[in-house]
């Protein structure tokens, strides 16, 4: 909604989306992997919903504007289901995907490069 | 000239701003895609874990900051706009454009100094994504800068005020994008 | 926000009259102004259904090449030569690039949208002229990459029109280093032209609308554009970003495809197939849309169950994004997601076995007129009807081991194509002719040019359903390497349908006289020749420039109310108050 007369609620909120990239920085940090999901991408998706709502005015759109968006990130969610079981699957009850590790470039690794001894199968997780 | 068509309402939401909602779920369905095809890469290869650990936090919370700022430019300009002061809305518009420019200086000094570490698109498929998903996001801020200017010369004097609003929801989604890509590319190690 | 926006449309209403008497002063415009930069929707409809209509004719050229190459292998081909095995490759994949996306895109959505939905909806051009114009002007760019890859060295693109990696990938299978390169590029700028001309027609269609005209009075044909328009926007999007990712494969290096890097080629089907099979339906609802009106208009019916058809039309759009991976069955998907996209398969067919109840449903106990666009529609109906219900067997995941890439499919898929872009596209064609040019078609030539259509394409692809049956695999360049496929009971059914391919050709040529005869000397129209309903044709034929000059109409009504009971005329345009 139009904040006439409220650039400080815009700067509020400006300022609560640096505070959470901050977060979003640190958490990872601790290298503990709930905290990296939480801070990283839970932080991204407050961070979006805030730039969506406030910035955008997304909640003051006809309520068919949010249908819109909406239905394209579902579509994306469909997206993710159907090709999820074949893309990012390695291996089932007969079989396997032959898979390469690949080796980090740069220079302190440019030995590895090309290398064909860094080929071998994905280790389990 | 303008055609009768484009001044009509019957949806109840000024034209410009409807098809830029438009706009905006066509391009979340192909930035949707990449980034699907990503996580999906991401998740089934554990060891680009190690190749992320090479990105530039620093540089990448820094333009971070960058976007989110220009946003708040750029919704103050679209506050002038509504107003109806057009040239205060110019000059928010022209800090927003300052911005993005800011944007890429420290996108092109990053990717220089990572393509001369080796870090290539071709090195691996981890970098392929970077460079793919970044590249096509700094397409979006080149030609939203642009689009920008346009936008602030006519606002500048007082015509068409209308599109400091849209230009605007278009920049704020260039800014959720990346909002996204961060830590999708730089800090999920 | 929403205040002010109220306010500006209550101003922009009440100087919608005055700004109208304003539009048509700028008329003095020159050749070029007028014909090729025009921003006038109903010229960049004809510039789209004339450039589609020269991409048919090409389309069509390409298929006459090969099916002669399969009909008289290594033969001379008049006018062409002889093809040889990788300029068939290219003929084949061609022929199905340029038929889907340089034809049927074009003709349906983006020439009848760019004519129909101003018109129908009382407004005087779409909502972005200039943006409308620059759609037109990127598909022809494409259209001209697509063709200049003849041209370049290595030839045209020839990993068939699905373009799957690696053979697409890697310039050492393909050997077409720069052909699969542009290929790629020019499906790519038609993308960006239809995705500028769909957000401006879904843009147009829900804000421009006549004042009076609720959603349920927008005529289904402009329902199933604009619905199309939605399916194309929502599926495009992965592709494109599949497709940067096929380019930089190309061109770099990298291996988004390559799983000796990382990469899985399966995941291009998948983004190729989430995006193509809902432009099926992208092609197939404008289809459905145009013999609707038809239907109705020579039936003098209201369309039964018009409603439960636009809410058909939704759930097809609905169900068309969980169908894709049926194209994949043999890919090495999941089983289980085979199953489940099995099942989404056979429940699409609901929703359009239901609206062809609903056309049929239509005609009976209408007063049928059997015009040369009715008999279009009634063949676009029985023709579809084949296609979808052989659809089923190769929906099922079972069956589709067995008939996948075979000629079952080839000759099942052209008959939901060939309906959906000829057949149809005649049936709109020769129904808006009389609005688009101001002057009638002749009747006699038509049905001469129907009859010689529709029987000559039956007489090609039932065969071919035989062929498919006794084992003949596609994209094969020459079967008699291929001793059970080289015997003469086989190669008598290629020859048929080779040579009712070459009469059905033949036929063309009567459309294009008649065409372009009644486009000099046929009868002039007057307004409303067909005594229909919709607001296109309560203006002059042709429309003048901003279509209703200067006075715009008011909807009162459906659009689909003929033989109301008590009225002396047996239609009731929905402009007439009363």
């Amino acid at each position: 909604m139009s904040e006439d007369g409220h650039d400080t609620s815009y700067v509020k909120v400006w300022m609560v989306l640096v505070g959470l990239l901050i977060v979003s920085i640190v958490g990872p940090m601790f290298e503990i992997q709930a905290v990296t999901l939480v801070t990283a991408f839970g932080v991204a998706v407050v961070k979006a919903f805030l730039v969506a709502k406030y910035f955008m005015h997304l909640t003051v759109q006809p309520r068919f504007v949010v249908y819109i968006v909406c239905g394209c990130l579902a579509m994306m969610v469909v997206f993710w289901a159907g090709v999820a079981p074949d893309v990012y699957k390695w291996e089932g009850v007969n079989w396997k995907k032959e898979h390469v590790i690949q080796e980090p470039a740069g220079d302190s690794h440019s030995d590895l490069l090309g290398d064909p001894a860094d080929r071998h199968d994905r280790p389990r997780t | 000239m303008r055609p009768i068509a484009n001044t009509r309402s019957a949806a109840g939401i000024p034209t410009g701003r409807l098809a830029v909602w438009w706009v905006v779920g066509s391009e979340i369905v192909i930035f949707g895609g990449l980034l699907v095809a990503y996580i999906m890469y991401r998740l089934s290869h554990p060891e680009w874990a190690g190749h992320a650990a090479n990105t530039n936090v620093v540089a990448g919370g820094l333009n971070t900051l960058i976007l989110l700022s220009s946003s708040l430019s750029a919704v103050l300009a679209h506050q002038a706009a509504e107003r109806g002061d057009g040239p205060r809305a110019a000059r928010l518009l022209g800090l927003t454009i300052l911005g993005a420019l800011g944007f890429l200086t420290v996108k092109s000094i990053e990717w220089t100094m990572e393509i001369q570490h080796g870090f290539t698109i071709t090195a691996n498929s981890f970098w392929s994504f970077y460079y793919t998903a970044a590249g096509i996001h700094g397409l979006h801020v080149i030609a939203g800068a642009i689009i920008m200017a346009i936008v602030a010369r006519d606002a500048r004097e007082g015509r068409e005020l209308h599109r400091v609003e849209l230009i605007g929801i278009y920049w704020h989604f260039v800014d959720l994008v990346w909002i996204f890509l961060f830590p999708l590319l730089y800090i999920a190690k | 926000m929403i205040a002010g926006a109220d306010d500006q449309i209550e101003r922009d209403s009440m100087s919608e009259a005055v700004a109208a008497t304003a539009h048509d002063d700028h008329h003095e415009v020159g050749f070029w102004g007028k014909y090729i930069f025009s921003t006038d929707h109903k010229m960049i409809a004809k510039q789209y259904l004339f450039t589609g209509m020269a991409m048919a004719l090409i389309g069509g050229f390409f298929a006459y090449c090969f099916r002669m190459q399969l009909a008289f292998p290594g033969m001379e081909v008049p006018a062409y030569g002889v093809v040889s095995a990788s300029e068939y490759n290219s003929l084949v994949t061609n022929h199905g690039t340029i038929m889907i996306f340089w034809v049927a895109m074009p003709v349906l959505i983006a020439a009848f949208g760019n004519f129909l939905i101003p018109l129908m909806i009382g407004a005087d051009d779409m909502v972005f002229p200039k943006i409308n114009r620059l759609s037109f002007q990127i598909f022809l760019l494409s259209a001209i990459v697509l063709l200049g890859s003849f041209f370049v060295e290595g030839g045209a693109f020839g990993g068939a029109w699905t373009s799957y990696p690696p053979l697409s990938a890697k310039a050492e299978f393909s050997l077409t280093p720069l052909g699969s390169t542009l290929w790629l590029v020019a499906v790519a700028l038609e993308f960006v032209a239809f995705l500028l001309g769909g957000i401006n027609f879904i843009t147009t269609a829900m804000n421009a609308r006549a004042p009076g005209m609720r959603p349920f009075d927008v005529p289904a044909v402009v329902w199933m554009i604009v619905i199309a328009s939605v399916i194309f926007m929502l599926s495009v999007g992965p592709l494109i970003a599949g497709a940067i990712m096929l380019l930089f494969d190309q061109v770099l290096g990298t291996g988004f495809y390559d799983p000796g890097k990382g990469g899985d080629p399966i995941l291009w089907q998948h983004m190729f197939w989430f995006f193509g099979h809902p432009e099926v339906y992208v092609v197939l609802l404008p289809a459905l849309g145009i013999t609707a009106e038809i239907i109705a208009v020579f039936s003098r019916k209201s369309l039964f169950g018009f409603r439960l058809i636009i809410y058909s039309s939704i759930g097809i759009g609905v169900l068309s994004f969980v169908v894709w991976a049926h194209h994949q069955f043999i890919a090495g998907i999941d089983p289980r997601m085979a199953n489940i996209f099995t099942i989404t398969t056979l429940l699409i067919s609901v929703p359009v076995a239901e609206m062809i109840f609903l056309y049929i449903g239509t005609l009976y106990g209408g007063s049928i007129k059997l015009t040369t666009p009715m008999l279009w529609a009634l063949a676009f109906i029985a023709e579809f009807l084949i296609g979808g219900v052989t659809g089923i067997f190769l929906g099922d995941s079972a069956a589709d081991i067995y008939f996948h890439d075979s000629y079952f499919v080839l000759a099942h898929f052209h008959y939901t194509f060939f309906p959906i872009a000829i057949i149809a596209v005649f049936a709109g064609v020769t129904f808006w002719f009389p609005k688009m040019f101001g002057r009638m078609m002749n009747e006699t030539l038509g049905k001469i040019h129907f009859w010689g259509t529709v029987i000559p394409f039956n007489c090609i692809f039932l065969p071919l359903f035989v062929l498919g049956l006794g084992g003949q695999h596609r994209r094969i360049y020459n079967y008699q390497h291929f001793p059970d496929l080289a015997g003469a009971e086989f190669q008598d059914l290629r020859i048929f349908a080779t040579m009712a391919m070459l009469v059905m050709l033949a036929f063309q040529a009567v459309f294009l006289f008649n065409f372009f005869a009644s486009l000099r000397k046929g009868k002039a129209a007057g307004r409303n020749p067909w005594r229909s309903n919709t607001l296109e044709w309560t203006t002059e034929s042709p429309p003048p420039h901003g279509n209703f000059g200067g006075d715009f109409p008011e909807v009162y009504r459906g659009p689909y109310e003929y033989s109301v009971p008590g009225r002396e005329d047996d239609y009731w345009p929905q402009n007439i108050p009363g």
